[in-house]
């Protein structure tokens, strides 16, 4: 068996040398592309000048493209155009206005410098809570009380469950602004074919057929005329997956001035690309004496910024905070109002995560405030709570597959031994030293197909993936998918998959992704979907061509196929020593077909394409923090991981991937802010502003996996990607309000940075 | 207004023409061809672009190519020897320390760099040198542990 293995990744030997291949690293001598871009929030352009010598592009030249609407069919969406560069007013600082042309970087930066915007300033509205007030100005005309989507359900009987509960428990919850701070920045570059009259554009995407469709509906051209690869990515973590108003600049330049060209975002620019998180949640949840919840109120805010991302809206974060809001617990009364507001601030797009981080927070930090308001063990209340049978229909009519929600609780406290910490942090209280355990337990929806996708109603329907796989004449596999991973190390893990498929070795499959001239239509790889989609594809198509050779091998040893065993690269009589070499029967199908077996196509190639419903993974974080009272510096000192995402095809890449979530969600919890001044002017724009954590401030996090089986995925995977994110800021918020409980602090606002944990002490000391 | 400049990179010399203004990191990409660093934010914090001068880890963003003239460079094409990956490269690798690789050369020269200069660094300070760098995949833990393997190979 090669699933189940830690086999160290096929990826790894070129990024190891040097020999990787990013976008800069292509772009190497072609012509440069520098974005001139806002320094106001808002304002009306009045006039572009520019230094003679230059060539400048402005939304006047590219009058032919129509503005970029991505679209939701709901009543409840109010769709906002952007033009690909500004247009009359710039509506965010760091917009792309004009976009100037050199034979080098150094002189398209120097001559972007040199052009001059001569924009009117208008008051812009950037705050959350600003955006919604009745005088606030309006970011779009069209679009009152700057309510992009404001969607709402009730359930029947929910009042009364609500108002006949013993206890009710507020949490007013906020996340600030976040940027994914991918390692390498965006970028794409164009190379003009003038034979083919077609563009190939190498970019830094998670999903290269999707970009082509963009761009060639924007440009009016047929998807032939454009060919996108995606090279090595340098961290993408979902700000690669919308579309870079840059992108279709790029290609446009590259047709109209027949030459190659290329655009390379800096730091500075990247922090202006696309944005996260920005929400306020606010949460009652009515208990009843037993400490079960009956029933909980929403109240969803997200600030998106000034448009919508391409394809899948600014209502994917709202829209997946209403319907996954109750999380892992069991109740059947639910209220929510979930609103989608437009701010002059930079564009929101999924990162990892998205809404998940902030609705495990909340509902998390909801738990254990009910657990103190009742005198309930914060432990206690979660297990009284969680869903226990499977399949499940949670109150939004998503099912929850076999998981193992309680056991990964009841495994944590095992592992963390809570009752000895408990103990301590009372030795430590009385010695003025503030210890704290926070616990958080989520579902993570991953692998979801195309009936999850089109209740959201986009103009597109994302979901299946479809793989191409064929033995070659030699024996040696080629899959070919339409997922387009990014450090994921899909290529190691698909290649599990098929060798045990076929018994041959991992070594003897290539898989190819990232590139619309070799792979099959997909869209490519992101919420935590590769290995289940792209997975099962694989699995599927492997078992076909396993199918067809058991048939030939069958003719050819003159045994049942039901006799056959495919082992170390022979295909084997069961129980006899009989047997034929796998690349005998490749070249037999393609070199003897006057010897396949009847009906049986000559070659080996198969197409599958697999789209399922979805399926839930499972954690419970631990975090144990201390808190210093002085500086209200929070140090993380373990952390605990319980994960159950089904079957682990490459434990190794697994806990990478556990691995890096954390760190992330670490960030968003205690450092990671991007921080705007009320005229709209993003204040940090460089990594001494924005801090991700380095190793001192990432704990050695210790990981633990159980393994439910689950029929919603054939290979009995689920994803994972997401959820060290997801799960990691409750944790620590939790462990922090555990830590000043004796203050009576509670902490519910990310990040807690020092300034904030120091103000709630502040507050607090003066109160006594 | 260009000037010629001897660069020595991986024990190579590369007399290249460039403005004073360019930095050793476009230099190193532009001139000589070695795409291997990698520029995260060009302004000396993500590390990405640390290469070794006279077998010191700097970050090749914040140097200009004509501060480094007749300097011995080394760089992440330099470390393997031939089919033979160095023993960072390959502790690396076989302990899961990279995922997208896009600050992987930056971490091998840092850890090979700090490494050679003082080869008995305890596991405080490995952390401590670590810090210097960001990765935005790992969350750390294999870098550390890929560092450490090849602290002993290398000793």
């Amino acid at each position: 068996m090669w699933v189940g293995r830690r086999l160290r990744r096929v990826e790894d030997p070129s990024l190891l040398r040097g020999e990787g291949r990013f976008v800069a690293d292509v772009a190497r001598g072609c012509g440069a592309i520098r974005f001139v871009r806002s320094p106001f929030a808002r304002g009306r352009i009045l006039s572009i000048e520019a230094p003679e010598e230059a060539t400048v592009i402005t939304a006047d030249d590219l009058a032919e493209i129509p503005p970029v609407k991505p679209m939701l069919h709901r009543d409840d969406f109010i769709p906002v155009e952007q033009p690909i560069l500004a247009k009359e007013q710039v509506t965010y600082a760091g917009q792309p206005i004009a976009a100037v042309i050199a034979p080098t970087f150094e002189e398209a930066e120097d001559l972007a410098e040199m052009v001059f915007v001569d924009i009117e300033p208008l008051d812009p509205v950037v705050d959350l809570d600003h955006a919604l007030d009745e005088t606030a100005p309006l970011v779009h005309p069209h679009v009152p009380a700057n309510t992009v989507i404001d969607a709402s359900l009730t359930t029947p009987g929910f009042d009364a469950a609500f108002h006949g509960a013993a206890y009710h428990v507020e949490i007013d919850v906020r996340s600030r602004r976040e940027n994914a701070t991918p390692l390498e920045a965006r970028g794409s570059h164009a190379a003009f074919d003038p034979r083919e009259n077609r563009v190939t554009l190498t970019a830094s995407t998670q999903g290269p057929h999707m970009l082509r469709t963009a761009l060639a509906d924007l440009l009016g051209i047929p998807e032939s005329e454009l060919r996108v690869i995606a090279p090595d990515v340098g961290g993408a973590f979902g700000q690669k997956y919308s579309l870079a108003m840059e992108d279709v600049v790029t290609v446009w330049a590259a047709r109209r001035f027949r030459r190659d060209v290329a655009w390379i975002e800096d730091r500075r620019e990247n922090f202006a690309s696309f944005h996260s998180r920005d929400q306020r949640y606010i949460v009652t949840g009515a208990f009843d004496e037993s400490g079960k919840l009956r029933a909980m109120r929403a109240d969803v805010r997200c600030n998106v910024g000034a448009y919508s991302c391409y394809p899948v809206t600014c209502g994917v974060e709202p829209l997946m905070a209403m319907a996954e809001l109750p999380g892992p617990y069991d109740f059947r009364n639910y209220a929510v109002r979930s609103r989608a507001v437009a701010s002059n601030a930079c564009p929101i797009a999924p990162y990892r995560g998205v809404s998940r981080p902030v609705i495990t927070l909340t509902l998390e930090r909801l738990m254990d405030k009910a657990a103190a308001r009742m005198g309930i063990d914060p432990v206690e209340i979660r297990r009284r709570n969680l869903v226990r049978e499977f399949p499940y229909t949670s109150v939004t009519g998503l099912v929850y597959d076999q998981g193992s929600y309680v056991e990964s609780l009841d495994r944590s406290v095992q592992l963390v031994d809570l009752e000895r910490f408990r103990a301590d942090q009372r030795a430590a209280w009385e010695q003025g030293r503030y210890i704290g355990i926070g616990f958080s337990t989520f579902s993570e929806r991953t692998g979801y197909g195309t009936s999850a996708f089109a209740a959201r109603k986009m103009d597109i329907t994302l979901g299946y993936e479809t793989i191409d796989l064929a033995m070659d004449p030699s024996g040696s596999v080629e899959v070919r998918v339409g997922a387009s991973p990014h450090g994921q190390g899909l290529r190691t893990s698909l290649s599990q998959l098929v060798a045990d498929e076929l018994g041959i070795d991992p070594k003897d499959v290539r898989i190819v992704h990232g590139d619309t001239d070799r792979t099959p239509y997909g869209w490519g790889t992101f919420a935590s979907r590769s290995m289940v989609v792209s997975g099962g594809a694989t699995k599927l198509g492997a078992t076909e061509l396993r199918r067809r050779l058991a048939d030939i091998a069958s003719e050819t040893l003159e045994a049942a196929v039901d006799d056959l065993q495919f082992h170390e690269g022979k295909v084997l009589v069961r129980g006899t020593d009989v047997g034929v070499p796998i690349r005998d029967l490749a070249r037999l199908a393609y070199h003897r077909s006057d010897k396949l077996p009847p009906g049986e196509e000559p070659g080996l190639r198969v197409k599958a394409t697999y789209d399922p419903a979805g399926t839930f993974s499972n954690a419970c974080h631990v975090a144990l923090v201390e808190v210093d009272l002085e500086t209200g510096a929070v140090a993380v000192q373990r952390f605990v991981v319980v994960e159950d995402a089904g079957v682990l095809v490459n434990p190794m890449i697994a806990d990478g991937q556990v691995h890096g979530g954390v760190a992330q969600g670490i960030a968003s919890a205690l450092y990671e802010e991007l921080v705007y001044d009320s005229d709209g002017n993003l204040l940090t724009t460089s990594l001494m502003d924005y801090l991700p954590p380095t190793i001192a401030e990432v704990p050695l996090i210790e990981i633990d996996h159980l393994v439910s089986e689950s029929d919603a995925t054939i290979t009995g995977a689920k994803g994972l990607g997401e959820g060290g994110t997801i799960g990691a800021p409750a944790a620590i918020l939790n462990a922090i309000t555990n830590a000043l409980s004796p203050l009576g602090i509670e902490v519910n606002e990310t990040p807690a940075t020092p300034e904030r944990i120091q103000k709630l002490i502040r507050q607090a000391q003066g109160a006594l | 207004m260009k000037t010629p400049v001897k660069l020595r990179v991986n024990g190579q010399a590369h007399e290249i023409f460039v403005e004073p203004r360019k930095t050793l990191a476009d230099a190193l990409r532009d001139d000589c061809g070695l795409t291997g660093t990698h520029l995260g934010c060009e302004h000396g914090v993500c590390g990405a672009c640390t290469v070794l001068l006279d077998g010191d880890p700097v970050r090749a963003c914040l140097m200009f190519a004509i501060q480094c003239q007749d300097m011995e460079i080394r760089t992440v094409e330099g470390l393997a020897d031939g089919e033979e990956l160095h023993p960072m490269q390959r502790a690396f690798w076989e302990k899961h320390g990279l995922q997208c690789g896009f600050c992987t050369p930056g971490f091998l020269m840092l850890a090979v760099g700090a490494l050679e200069r003082k080869p008995d660094m305890d596991e405080e300070e490995l952390k401590e040198m670590l810090s210097s760098n960001l990765c935005r995949c790992t969350g750390y833990q294999n870098i550390l542990a890929a560092v450490r393997a090849a602290q002993a190979e290398m000793q």
